[in-house]
């Protein structure tokens, strides 16, 4: 732990004496990316302005290599900390190019004159966010894509240890996100920076960081790799979630199942079912699904979403309990959804559940 | 990258020339016209004769540049305004600075003359600046309370009518004598520029000028974001104290001087960074501090030759010029917004 570039030790963080959380203890390595998780007002911006000395301590200290940052001078820490916040400014007047050359603060002289090896720096920082063509271009006249990129180069192009992020990837589309996932996944690794990011994605800080935080109450929670932090039972207590609503296999979250007696059936197989309970589920038609093995996708979220569930081992062909099942539902509900089930095989029991309902003219493709 | 330079360098050498053009044409004009080749002999060689040299240098020299200086000074005020309000419509009247000054002017005015004794420049710049730093000791009391730019907009507003009012007040029952003193000088005007006068107006301005080109780089940093500058290492709150009190000291400076000059402080700034296509502070603020010389100079030739011999108030002139240029960059500004939602 000691060892650490980043250490944050017993700290308690807050505005005006009022603890929003207290005793964090986080050590960050070299390349090492800790992204902090938790709600909204939980308290990842304040323990992230507080590391940034934006604010100061209540309890405990910032440690950088060891020394606390309160002892450290402006510049000294600006030289090793760069730090990303969510603010907005719009500069007049200004190309790409000079936007991420603002990052050089801390390496140019009294009047801030870009030497040869300034220059060096702020290409190859927009270079290696992908960003190098934009350079003339001004740069309130950009994507908010191209502009969060803008932004990590010029907190890249301070040349830091250690990076700050206060949540990188709001505001940006699907396609930004993942890109941004992966730019600060190879730069932590190719430049050795440690990074702290705060997020309320779960499933973006599970691609991006080694090691997560869950921040909310008074105090952190659970903390680790993400695949052992990020089950369900810790993730509904973080969120103060219903029971069954966040999905530890998609790490996404799914709304309340819509309860009462099954009014459709939807029989799938090998995944072709999930499309139609997301239809049902918005449409608020409770409904039954059949007959799934475990492993299965649509096994997996029928037990989100299904009122019932008519299950069968995998790879054995289907036993007549489950099929007896299945006709019982065909005949309890008011119509039955062929969703693309496999009948052969194994499988070849649903074609006596397709018939039936076939038979009742309950019957159904998935499109109608 | 490449283009700025060539831009740069055509664009210093002529606000350059502009200002030394302007300069010897505003000796040159007047009820007596001089010719530019006297006026350049008069003003190097000392040579020509005894009653042209007079009008040049007892009278058109001194009030050329005093135009100069203040004009710079005031541009220079209203740039450093904007920087701390990141907000290119903001100029020292907008923070009541101005009006902070002119109502302790009026009051030093009106008790040294109502005692009989002479008002000397620094008694008036030293009244300027006491009204300008208790305005702004009033706004940075208040901007410690309220966090947001908008609030801190209208407590200078607000802070300038009080002041204006208090002014109205003082006029209002001060001695005929006194008020005929007030009127003019409140109108505003460089007429009565004397070298004595202009010894104390060029310490200050220069000062204000050298004290604000060594603050270009953190301003640099504050226009990107308050907080990224924080992150590189800006001491936010001591520039923005410093920024509010040069530019309250260069306003202090015109005021005491000249009375309130209104809209040079926002206009030119706005003129000078679309010239430059840039606003890197160290490269606006120097041509920023000439372009607002030129500005006055031509101000104050239109002032006094228009309507020959009744001078015009100079306020009135570059009100003609400058509204239209604020209105313009408001209007501007308010399209690229909607191109920006869109």
């Amino acid at each position: 732990m000691s060892e650490g570039i980043l250490t944050l030790n017993g700290l308690t963080v807050g505005y005006d004496g009022a603890p929003v959380q207290r005793g964090v203890d986080l050590s960050l390595a070299r390349g090492e990316i800790v992204a902090l998780i938790g709600p909204n007002g939980g308290g990842k911006s304040t323990i992230l302005k507080t590391a940034a000395r934006r604010l100061g301590p209540l309890g405990g200290a910032v440690l950088l290599d060891g020394a606390d940052i309160a002892g450290l001078s402006a510049h000294a820490l600006a030289k090793a900390m760069a730090v990303v916040l969510t603010e907005r400014a719009d500069p007049e007047l200004t190309t790409c190019f000079d936007f991420v050359a603002a990052g050089r603060y801390p390496h140019t002289g009294r009047f801030g004159m870009l030497s040869d090896r300034d220059r060096r720096a702020v290409r190859d920082a927009m270079e290696a966010v992908g960003c190098a063509a934009l350079a003339e271009r001004d740069a309130a006249r950009i994507s908010d894509g191209q502009r969060q990129r803008l932004v990590i180069a010029r907190a890249l192009c301070q040349e830091p240890r250690v990076m700050l992020l206060d949540e990188p990837t709001s505001f940006l589309d699907i396609r930004h996100k993942l890109a941004l996932v992966t730019l600060l996944r190879t730069l932590a690794r190719a430049r050795g920076i440690a990074m702290l990011v705060s997020m309320h994605e779960i499933d973006l800080a599970q691609r991006l960081a080694d090691r997560v935080l869950c921040v909310s109450g008074d105090a952190p929670g659970p903390a680790g790799r993400p695949e052992d932090v990020f089950t369900r039972a810790n993730i509904q207590a973080l969120y103060g979630l219903p029971e069954g609503a966040y999905d530890p296999v998609t790490g996404g979250v799914e709304l309340p199942r819509v309860t009462g007696a099954p009014r459709a059936l939807v029989l799938s197989s090998g995944g072709s079912g999930v499309s139609v309970y997301r239809a049902l589920q918005r449409e608020g038609v409770p409904f039954a699904a059949a007959i799934l093995r475990p492993g299965e996708l649509d096994h997996h979220l029928a037990m989100l979403l299904a009122v019932e569930t008519v299950e069968e081992r995998p790879y054995v062909p289907l036993g007549r309990d489950a099929v007896e099942r299945a006709l019982a539902l065909v005949k309890a509900c008011d119509r039955v959804i062929d969703a693309g089930v496999c009948t052969d095989g194994v499988n070849e029991g649903m074609k006596e559940v397709l018939d039936a309902a076939k038979g009742m003219g309950k019957l159904q493709g998935a499109r109608t | 990258m490449r283009r700025a330079p060539i831009r740069l360098l055509v664009a210093f050498p002529l606000l350059a020339a502009c200002v030394l053009l302007l300069f010897l044409a505003s000796a040159a004009t007047g009820s007596v016209p001089v010719p530019l080749d006297q006026v350049a002999s008069a003003l190097f060689l000392r040579r020509g004769d005894e009653a042209t040299l007079n009008i040049l240098w007892q009278i058109r020299l001194p009030r050329a540049a005093m135009a100069a200086l203040l004009g710079g000074a005031l541009s220079l005020s209203g740039y450093l305004l904007q920087t701390f309000f990141t907000n290119p419509i903001a100029g020292p009247f907008v923070l009541g600075i101005s009006s902070g000054a002119k109502l302790m002017v009026a009051c030093a005015l009106v008790l040294m003359l109502g005692r009989g004794l002479a008002v000397s420049s620094w008694t008036m710049v030293g009244a300027a600046f006491v009204g300008a730093l208790v305005v702004t000791a009033f706004v940075l009391l208040v901007s410690r309370r309220l966090r947001g730019m908008a609030q801190l907009l209208v407590a200078g507003i607000m802070a300038g009518y009080i002041c204006s009012a208090a002014t109205d007040f003082i006029v209002t029952f001060a001695q005929d004598s006194d008020i005929v003193n007030l009127r003019g000088w409140s109108l505003g005007s460089f007429s009565g520029a004397t070298w004595d006068a202009l010894l104390p107006a060029g310490v200050l301005t220069g000062t204000g000028f050298v004290a604000a080109m060594l603050l270009s780089k953190p301003m640099d940093a504050y226009r990107m974001g308050e907080a990224h500058a924080e992150s590189v290492g800006v001491n936010v709150r001591a520039l923005r104290t410093a920024l509010v009190l040069l530019s309250g000291l260069l306003s202090a400076c015109v005021t005491a001087f000249a009375g309130p000059i209104s809209f040079v402080g926002i206009a030119v700034p706005i003129m000078v960074k679309r010239l430059l296509r840039t606003a890197k502070p160290i490269l606006v603020m120097p041509a920023v501090s000439m372009a607002g010389a030129a500005f006055c100079l031509c101000c104050d030739m239109i002032a006094r030759t228009a309507f020959a011999p009744t001078e015009l108030a100079v306020s009135t002139v570059t009100s003609l010029f400058g509204a239209p240029v604020v209105i313009a960059a408001l209007i501007r500004r308010g399209r690229a917004q909607t191109d920006r939602r869109r």
